[in-house]
């Protein structure tokens, strides 16, 4: 489920640590919870979250694509809650669990959206999949049995150049049909 | 009649299914496999068969350019031009090469070199830099001095027709041909900033226009609009003493090649292109590009990978754009509809880049004796134009498609009964007719005839698109001892999902299923495929794909005969079975054949013939087929005319692409078509600043794009239309899906108020104009 309060919790944790002495502007020591697991990267302060993810961590399934938070390729959860990794500090994100798109599926059993979205063809060239698979699997976190209007809601900030959305909303909504049954 | 020994005679199945088959007779060469029934008589072809990478792609496992890292690698930057038009006079570098990290600094302008010391447009490259990070490589471009020497420029095209305008090139300076990838007549005038025209003239206009009971005219407008492909422009470039291998987000890997091999004097055997994941192209990753020199150049001036990759602002600004254009349509017709003149001037943009024209629809979409065309190109001083979705049709159709719904009004008759008479094409007919029925044409109303705020209508229009077919394209396919099956090409998959498409061939051949194929595609060490652009990826690979694969079956069936004791001609591929056609009960399993191979894998490669019946005409490594692909969309709008917002609430789309291969793909690709004319006809537009030359909107948030609260419901309808032309009768669907949407959308916003907009994009503000409820804009780009 998500973890509102946790995720609020998280920026006063980060906002906390950074207080207490000055870092930077060489690399510094990060550390960080990805897809339960903990990592720790060196990086300079400036580098975004996405960066982190995609560089040391290898974790390169979170897409830039516009590099400022205009486009949502880069969308991961923390805590639960989708945010675009390249409007986020490395740095700010403290103790909340991250996880991406290669953290979803639990072992080889993929999460019903990624399922879906294979079923229904709610992708072309994949870039943008990434991004609209976090947002559809966390707007079925929080809302089991949505409607169409809510998953074109839950991905009204993503582009998809190739025009994927219909197939995206039938996907989700079938998705969260398989997940009741 | 002596008989060709090269070929023989086959009965191939003819016609639209909806309409009824027939049969068509044709000479085939003799080492082709026999006609491929229709879809209804097959097991996997035609059939919603989920992409086989969808897998990799859902759990962000496709490996992407972007996502490319190599031991060493570096990261490219390039400088760019700040200014639209100046001298270079001189570039001082030395303290970028002093910067830690910086490994290699390449100058792409040289100041005091005529030919090479004038930038035209912001965002031209100047120098390029390599450096172990990305952020190295920035803080090197900061320290490059460049010392401009400004010139007056011109980045409005009206103002650039003018004689008294800046010019951006002179004589010697203009680029003769196409320096884009889009064609583009040589040999033509340039007048100022006037490129032309390019002219076609059939029949007798004046005498058509004389003879006219009617002529309608009217000054339309296309923006220029921008690819905005969500992976940007990306290459990593690897230089070795023995070779160079590129791994690139591109369209078409074996051109790349030949353009490498050109470009550093290399042989083809030691340029290889490599692309796994393509993150989008739509036309403007078919070449390899400024940044693909500079990236190769940097690589081997610093002797390690390097790879460049733009941002979201090179992008805009340098990776290519659909031309904007001015066009002035008149038609003349008779009282019953029959057309007697069509003429069109027009005038485009490609920037400092040619191929800004209108396409064939005025020319070719409707019966019309006389004719008459001229098209210029213009130069303004901003980043060069490339083959766009459609490119030229789409601009074209636009035009056309406004003024026959025009015509149709004033000659009070149905735009649907006017086209039945003037289009004689028999599959826009049947497409219009399944069209009519699904968006319930018969409730349209009079234009403007709702009474409230907010006002309905329904519209139609027609695209027209030249089947490109790859005759430089080939496939190979594997059998390994174990049963397992490889397909190999050259042949990229840029989203479409075509090696999919082409698993489906290959086991629909072996009777196997289709992800019991391993597909190897996006390596110029396999086969070389055809390019994706044109719309003819399916056309050009999937015949090759299932001739090579009738071939190495041939060579199974050869082992399997010895094993089951029959002759070769008897056996069938079936079920995951070689057995005897008459007594299907001897059989063996296809891998039992396989082990007894006498090596541990066998092997054909098969390239695409030609059409069976011939193409209308060929270009070195390309060719058109006889038959045109078609495609009839209808759109229903609301107007809120207080607001001034179109909302697409629906848009019904009835394609031709020969035989459907997979309607599961199909249907998101013309999904994904309409959204893109959608999204054309109501919010996409490059805005340049008129005073500065700068795009002030170069990004993905100003630069407006469709999302999913604008998509409209998409109902697609993919026609089986077989000509009998080639082992799978398959052509392309791309480009026909995209053209008809902004007219039809159109003539549904002219039906909904009963004014017409003839100028792109239909914003708020240009219908509230329309309406005469604002002042309308005055100058546009």
């Amino acid at each position: 489920m998500i973890n509102t309060a946790s995720a609020i919790m998280g920026v006063a944790q980060a906002k906390e640590a950074a207080s207490e002495r000055v870092i930077g502007p060489d690399a510094t020591a990060i550390g960080l919870r990805v897809n339960g697991v903990a990592r720790l990267v060196h990086l300079e302060p400036r580098a975004t979250l996405a960066e982190a993810l995609r560089g040391p961590l290898g974790l390169t399934g979170t897409k830039i694509a516009c590099n400022r938070g205009a486009c949502s390729a880069c969308t991961v959860w923390l805590d639960g809650v989708t945010v675009c990794a390249c409007m986020m500090l490395a740095i700010e994100v403290g103790a909340r669990n991250v996880t991406t798109i290669e953290g979803l599926a639990t072992g080889d059993k993929l999460h019903p959206v990624q399922t879906a979205f294979i079923e229904h063809d709610a992708m072309q060239c994949g870039f943008c999949t990434p991004g609209f698979v976090m947002s559809c699997a966390a707007l079925l976190e929080h809302k089991p049995d949505p409607t169409a209007d809510d998953v074109n809601a839950a991905i009204g900030g993503h582009f998809c150049r190739c025009g994927a959305y219909p197939h995206v909303v039938t996907a989700t909504l079938a998705a969260a049909a398989a997940r009741k049954a | 009649m002596a008989s060709d020994p090269t070929t023989r005679t086959e009965i191939f199945p003819a016609g639209i299914a909806s309409v009824g088959l027939g049969e068509v007779k044709r000479q085939i060469p003799i080492d082709e496999p026999s006609p491929l029934a229709p879809n209804a008589h097959l097991a996997i072809i035609g059939k919603p068969v989920p992409r086989q990478n969808g897998r990799a792609k859902v759990t962000g496992a496709t490996r992407f350019t972007v996502d490319v890292a190599i031991p060493g690698m570096l990261h490219g930057r390039i400088l760019r031009a700040s200014l639209p038009h100046a001298e270079i006079r001189a570039i001082d570098s030395a303290a970028a090469a002093r910067h830690p990290g910086v490994r290699a600094i390449i100058p792409i302008v040289i100041p005091g070199d005529p030919s090479s010391s004038i930038v035209r447009y912001i965002g031209a490259p100047i120098v390029a830099v390599a450096a172990v990070s990305m952020a190295a490589a920035e803080e090197a471009l900061r320290l490059i001095r460049v010392d401009y020497k400004p010139l007056p420029f011109v980045v409005d095209m009206d103002r650039a027709r003018d004689s008294t305008a800046p010019a951006v090139y002179d004589g010697a300076s203009a680029p003769r041909g196409h320096i884009s990838g889009y064609p583009a007549a040589a040999g033509l005038p340039l007048n100022g900033n006037v490129r032309g025209p390019t002219t076609e003239v059939r029949g007798d206009p004046v005498k058509g226009f004389a003879e006219a009971d009617l002529v309608i005219e009217g000054e339309f407008r296309t923006q220029v609009q921008t690819h905005c492909c969500l992976e940007p422009h990306a290459i990593v470039a690897d230089w070795r003493a023995d070779g160079l291998t590129v791994y690139m987000s591109t369209q078409f890997t074996a051109g790349v090649r030949h353009e490498l091999a050109e470009a550093f004097a290399l042989p083809l055997n030691r340029v290889r292109v490599i692309v796994d994941g393509m993150g989008g192209g739509f036309g403007s990753k078919s070449m390899l590009g400024n940044y693909g020199r500079i990236a190769v150049a940097l690589s081997r001036e610093a002797q390690a990978p390097v790879r460049v990759v733009l941002d979201r602002k090179e992008e805009q600004m340098d990776a290519g754009n659909r031309p904007g254009t001015w066009q002035r349509l008149r038609i003349g017709a008779g009282r019953d509809g029959t057309l007697s003149a069509i003429s069109v001037a027009s005038y485009g943009t490609a920037g400092i880049g040619l191929g800004a024209g209108i396409g064939n629809v005025a020319q070719a979409m409707y019966a019309c004796a006389n004719f008459e065309a001229s098209q210029h190109d213009v130069f303004i001083n901003a980043g060069p134009g490339c083959a766009m979705r459609g490119p030229g049709n789409t601009q074209g159709a636009w035009a056309m498609e406004q003024t026959i719904d025009e015509l149709a009004e004033r000659l009070s008759i149905d735009p649907l009964a006017l086209r039945d008479r003037i289009d004689l094409s028999p599959t826009r007919r049947e497409e219009r007719r399944i069209g009519a029925v699904r968006i319930g044409w018969n409730q349209r109303h009079a234009p403007g005839a709702d009474s409230g705020p907010i006002k309905r209508g329904m519209g139609v229009a027609q695209s027209l698109w030249g089947a490109n077919v790859q005759t430089n394209c080939a496939c190979e396919v594997r059998i390994l001892r174990d049963g397992s099956v490889e397909i190999l090409s050259s042949v990229q998959d840029i989203g479409t999902g075509i090696g999919t498409v082409m698993a489906q061939v290959v086991a629909e051949v072996l009777g196997l299923r289709g992800d019991q194929i391993t597909v190897r595609i996006g390596d110029t060490d396999f086969p070389a495929g055809p390019p994706s652009h044109g719309s003819r990826t399916t056309a050009s690979i999937t015949p090759a794909a299932r001739v090579a694969a009738s071939r190495v079956l041939q060579s199974l069936i050869n082992e399997a005969a010895l094993a089951l004791n029959a002759a070769p001609a008897q056996l069938i591929a079936r079920d995951g079975r070689i057995l005897v056609r008459d007594d299907p009960g001897r059989n063996m399993k296809f891998a039992a054949a396989a082990a007894r191979l006498r090596t541990d894998r066998i092997s054909a490669v098969a390239s695409r013939s030609d059409d069976y019946a011939g193409f209308r005409r060929r270009m070195e490594d390309a060719a058109m087929a006889q038959q045109d692909l078609g495609g009839v969309q209808f759109a229903a709008v609301a107007v809120d005319t207080e607001t001034g917002i179109v909302r697409v609430e629906r848009v019904v789309a009835v394609q031709d692409c020969g035989r459907p291969m997979n309607p599961l793909l199909i249907e998101s690709q013309v999904q994904g078509g309409v959204l893109m004319g959608t999204s054309y006809a109501l919010f996409e537009e490059r805005i340049l600043d008129q005073h500065t030359g700068r795009m002030v909107n170069p990004n993905l948030e100003q630069y407006k794009l469709a999302g999913a609260r604008e998509t409209p419901a998409i109902e697609v309808v993919a026609l089986e239309n077989y000509q009998g032309q080639s082992a799978t009768d398959a052509y392309g669907i791309a480009e026909p899906a995209s053209i008809a949407t902004a007219p039809a959308i159109a003539n549904a916003v002219y039906n909904a108020i009963g004014v017409r907009l003839r100028s792109l994009p239909m914003t708020p503000a240009a219908v509230l104009a329309a309406l005469g409820k604002v002042p309308s804009r005055s100058s546009r780009t």
